[in-house]
């Protein structure tokens, strides 16, 4: 099972994370760990994760998206999530988290709604 | 659907995550071959995927010593989706509410959530050492 692939871009003072694949426990959780971490270190603080072609996201995966929002609103920065599959969409719906996450499926409007 | 044969695989495997893609593997051939949905087989499949994420790594601590079994069980009602450890034991009693507003920006603690959300049936039992956890899902509406 191949795990997640992360692509970075800057567009507006945001950075993009384009995410392919698995974000699950194990080596895809921590990749997405360390990308945020990595730019919360760079001070590059306004994070959009484009989940798009993100196929499959298991509790430990949406456990480290919560984990990227809350450390990157903790250091003053914000996270924001751009399209969700179905699959997604739905998890974080079950879990209540979908209201938590400011989910756009836009991105041009998601770049916009960063506060800079 | 299909299953109007009972069929049953069982598989012993090592604390790892090698062994949780496995599991996760399995229960999508079973479910699909049950005759479930995509979206059933997906459900199935990452309430077993969540089941070993647990024994292996909360219940085994992927000790190299301690092993996990997993039964995959169609029956003409159901699939029933069998995943043991050997680890301390697990008490579902004592685990907090997910959806609760403290816990809710919790970084853990949602994979027995879902399975019960996903499978129709969730059933816990202790092993002195170990927990079994049993996932049934129905094949035909009750």
């Amino acid at each position: 099972m191949s795990s997640v692939k992360i692509s970075t871009r800057q567009v507006d003072g945001v950075t993009i994370l384009d995410m392919s694949g698995r974000i699950t426990l194990g080596e895809g959780s921590v990749q997405l760990r360390d990308a945020v971490r990595d730019l919360l270190a760079k001070s590059q603080k306004h994070i959009l994760l484009n989940l798009g072609d993100v196929t499959y996201i298991d509790s430990s995966g949406i456990g480290e998206l919560v984990s990227a929002f809350t450390t990157a609103k903790n250091q003053g920065g914000e996270l924001k999530l751009l399209n969700l599959t179905r699959k997604v969409h739905d998890l974080l719906q079950i879990t209540k988290l979908y209201t938590v996450f400011d989910v756009k499926d836009d991105e041009a409007s998601a770049i916009g709604a960063f506060k800079k | 659907m299909t299953g109007s044969k009972a069929s049953r695989i069982t598989y012993t495997l090592d604390s790892s995550l090698d062994s949780v893609n496995r599991v996760e593997q399995t229960a999508e051939q079973v479910a699909q071959k049950a005759g479930f949905d995509d979206d059933e087989v997906f459900r199935v499949s990452m309430a077993a995927r969540e089941a070993a994420v647990n024994a292996v790594l909360h219940g085994n601590a992927y000790s190299p010593d301690k092993r996990i079994t997993a039964s995959f069980e169609t029956t003409p009602k159901s699939l029933v989706i069998r995943i043991a450890d050997q680890g301390p034991g697990l008490d579902p009693a004592t685990l907090p509410d997910p959806l609760a507003p403290d816990n809710l920006l919790r970084g853990s603690g949602r994979g027995i959530f879902l399975i019960r959300s996903f499978m129709d049936e969730v059933e816990f039992r202790m092993l002195n050492p170990g927990t079994e956890l049993t996932l049934i899902k129905h094949l035909v509406s009750a």
